[in-house]
């Protein structure tokens, strides 16, 4: 032993001495990193990080939240994807949260959080993240950070410019990546160039209580629409849009869709186009689309299928659409802090195209188009044009702002964060991601008021940055403080799923309207027992109610009898703690479903179907007390027509 | 080895048994031959050991630790107050407290012949603090099997509502 722990120290000490000796130059290995990195990004055991991050999972489906600056994962909120730790989709009460149209959907690509804004600020209500396979839209709650509410998007397809809030939040905005046939009809695919149409949807959010309700959908031409972002200060009432296969290919998109020079940013003048809806404008046409809600006092999911869904020719809605020439399949459609800048970024071009609000204003007000697409006016590209940012990178996707008069942009081929100058359009400074980065985020950085402190840069490969895990590696994310002239790298952390954006806020601003409990004399949830005195178990025919209670550390009742085969037994299992974060959890053996985590003050239910006599244990399964591991129960399960009669009881 | 053959048996008997849906009757549990070795005592435990157990001791001057410094209790039970309190009991206190059974925690019966009404109130109130600091709190904790009592989050006004209920209990 001893002899081991002095060549471990001497090991130690002949690597200290080598990385002593190493030159300051071999730091660039390490891209920016500074010294003292790891203190500006330490945060001591016991305090609070200033940030909250919420990054998309990707393919995973679901929204994680991290901490900046430490990386520290807090949570990952279920949205579109089962999650059997938190029994989502798999309990009764949240199955509806995942149906559509084309039923039971246990999964979806989930790509880009937004959160709602007050007057152009961010006002830390919920986050939007799109599901972009099935289209819809998720709203997460963050008084609860769980996911409350999902619209489908009938008419749509790869719902990907999606889920941007406008200043106000008055809209969430949906827009269709691919283009289909409006409606969904039997036809042959090489019909598609004009024939085929661009749904972009406006979603109402109600300023109460958040209800999102589909207002209008716009039907554009048949581009692929691919991100989009509000205009805010003046250019507020607009929404902005990039489009790429313009060309209107179907096949081989890699080459047919890249042969025309420029594609457009679609300018969308949302006001005015509500107003022609207010007045009775637009067709409502017959559709098929769920409407899904989380109901905080029920504990309960319910889905709706929805009928209708209201359409608006652009071309019958004068002044409202404009075509903005924009060079090389754009990909990022950001607008600066002011409202002034609407930055396209070619991501086949080397550089950014910076187009000015004001200027496009002037160009419609002098009626200089240069020709239309299916009516809708496009705009010179010379007359809309606010600059060119030469940036020497390669494949620029994505731009945020700090509110200092600076933007960041992400280069995905060079592997980069570019930092320029709005206005003068020269490059600041330049780092290396490892490796390919997509979107980045400063938290705030699509709103009025940036928190420009740090920039969070989003990779999609890895390779060799971390202990290797077989073929599939983790995705990460960067960050990089930006509070000086050069932005340096501070942090690598390992992200859930694949980080296609996030949305970050002080976390000042969220964390104390974090609720604790749920209040048991709110508690609606037509099985809830609320109270000891109320468990019971009910048989009706072959369907059995257990109405149990749990809190540390029992099950009420924790013995049940008269339980026959071929039954099918639902637990609605209420947690009568109204401590914080004393969650309980409960899971049967053989039950071919998940756990159930139930939170303080909640009821859920899981079914089960014993299909084999014997006695059959449940218990707790989340930690909740020294006394956990006797959180356990029996059910005695007898033979189907076996005449036990129902019995259950707790210390008897 | 034995018992394990025990158990294997004891398990088949019951699965056996079960198919047949009939109720058994069998030698319940088993028992220890040997004497219980007398726990050694500490010479200064001595008087520690004659005390009765905390859930019936009487200490009516000890006010407990936690918000409540002074409660007087006027003489007549106020009927309606005491309703209120029963409805919080049922839904915050039932799955722990049973009205004259000892539960997963001592039954409230009485309750004001053996505590003081601030040390109720406290116990209710802050039980997290009253466990750590409070002697007889921390009596009860070992006497309870080590079930730390749940702070329910009520309110100053449903505490004492709660104790009203319980001077309705003889």
């Amino acid at each position: 032993m001893k002899k081991y722990s002095s060549l471990i120290l001497g090991a130690l000490g002949l690597a200290a001495l080598m990385s002593g000796c190493q030159p300051k130059s071999k730091t660039t290995g390490n891209g920016a990193l500074t010294s003292n990195a790891a203190e500006r990004v330490y945060v001591n055991p016991g305090e609070h990080d200033e940030f909250y991050a919420f990054i998309s999972g990707g393919f995973s489906g679901q929204m994680s939240v991290y901490g900046l600056p430490s990386g520290r994962l807090f949570k990952v909120i279920p949205v579109f994807s089962q999650d059997a730790e938190k029994a989502w989709g798999y309990n009764e009460e949240t199955k509806p949260m995942l149906n559509t149209s084309h039923g039971f959907v246990p999964w979806d690509d989930a790509h880009h959080p937004d959160i709602s804004q007050t007057n152009g600020e961010l006002d830390g209500r919920y986050v939007f993240i799109n599901g972009n396979n099935t289209p819809r839209i998720a709203k997460v709650d963050l008084s609860v950070f769980e996911t409350t509410e999902i619209i489908e998007i009938p008419n749509s397809a790869g719902n990907h410019s999606s889920s941007f809030v406008t200043e106000n939040t008055e809209y969430v905005v949906a827009g269709t990546r691919f283009s289909v046939p409006v409606p969904q009809r039997d036809m042959p695919i090489s019909e598609y160039k004009g024939n085929f149409k661009g749904a972009l949807s406006f979603i109402s959010v109600d300023p109460e209580d958040g209800g999102m309700d589909i207002k209008f959908q716009l039907l554009m031409p048949g581009f692929d629409y691919d991100l989009s972002h509000p205009g805010r200060g003046a250019s507020h009432g607009w929404f902005f849009f990039t489009t790429y296969n313009t060309e209107e290919a179907n096949t081989l998109m890699e080459v047919n869709a890249s042969q025309n020079d420029k594609d457009f940013i679609a300018a969308v003048n949302w006001k005015k186009i509500e107003e022609y809806v207010n007045n009775g404008g637009g067709k409502k046409m017959p559709a098929n689309y769920a409407h899904n809600v989380y109901n905080e006092e029920t504990h309960t999911a319910t889905s709706t299928m929805k009928k209708e869904v209201l359409v608006v020719d652009p071309t019958e809605v004068p002044g409202a659409v404009y075509f903005l020439p924009t060079p090389k399949s754009p990909h990022g459609c950001d607008v600066d802090p002011t409202g002034e800048y609407i930055v396209g970024n070619g991501k086949l071009s080397a550089d950014l195209t910076v187009h000015s609000f004001t200027k496009m204003l002037a160009a419609i007000e002098s009626e200089k188009f240069d020709g239309d697409a299916y009516g809708i006016p496009i705009l010179k590209f010379e007359d809309v044009l606010a600059g060119t940012v030469k940036s020497g990178g390669l494949g620029p996707l994505h731009t945020e702002f700090d509110g200092n008069g600076n933007a960041y942009t992400t280069f995905f081929i060079s592997s980069e964060v570019v930092k320029w100058n709005v206005g003068t359009w020269e490059v600041i400074d330049r780092q290396p991601c490892y490796y390919s980065v997509g979107h980045l985020m400063i938290p705030g950085g699509n709103s009025r008021k940036p928190f420009g402190k740090y920039v969070v840069a989003m990779n999609k490969i890895t390779k060799d940055r971390y202990l290797p895990t077989g073929p599939e590696v983790t995705q990460s994310a960067q960050l990089y403080d930006i509070s000086g002239e050069k932005m340096e790298l501070l942090l690598d952390f390992p992200t859930v799923g694949e980080p296609h954006y996030a949305a970050g806020i002080a976390a000042d601003i969220v964390k104390e309207r974090s609720k604790k409990i749920y209040e048991l004399s709110k508690n609606k949830h037509k099985y809830a027992t609320t109270s000891d005195a109320d468990v019971r178990v009910e048989r009706n025919g072959k369907e059995v109610h257990v109405y149990m209670s749990m809190i540390r550390s029992h099950f009420n009742p924790d013995n049940i009898e008269g339980i026959k085969v071929g039954d099918k037994v639902y637990f609605h299992v209420t947690n009568l703690e109204q401590d914080y974060d004393v969650p309980h959890g409960v899971s049967m053996i053989g039950a071919n479903t998940s756990e159930l985590l139930i939170m303080p003050g909640q009821t859920e239910t899981f079914v089960w179907e014993p299909k084999q006599v014997g006695v059959w244990p449940f218990y707790c399964t989340d930690f909740c007390s020294a006394l956990h591991q006797e959180m356990q129960g029996y059910v005695r399960v007898s033979p189907a027509g076996s005449n036990i009669d129902l019995k259950w009881s707790l210390g008897e | 080895m034995k018992i394990v053959l025990k158990v294997i048996t004891l398990f088949f008997s019951i699965v056996i048994i079960s198919c047949g849906g009939k109720e058994e009757k069998k030698k319940e549990g088993f028992s220890v031959d040997r004497q219980k070795t007398p726990t050694e005592k500490p010479a200064e435990t001595t008087s520690t050991a004659d005390v009765a157990p905390a859930s019936t001791r009487i200490d009516l001057s000890n006010k407990g630790v936690g918000p409540i410094t002074s409660l007087t209790l006027p003489a007549e039970i106020d009927e309606a107050l005491a309703k209120k309190g029963e409805e919080t009991y049922n839904q915050m206190c039932l799955a722990c407290h049973r009205v004259g059974k000892k539960f997963i925690g001592p039954a409230p019966n009485n309750i004001l012949e053996r505590r003081s009404p601030e040390w109720v109130m406290n116990m209710i109130l802050n039980p997290e603090g009253m466990v750590k600091e409070d002697p007889l709190a921390k009596d009860l904790l070992t006497e309870f099997n080590g079930a730390p009592m749940a702070n329910q989050g009520l309110t100053e006004e449903q505490a004492r509502s709660v104790l009203e209920f319980f001077r309705t209990l003889k």
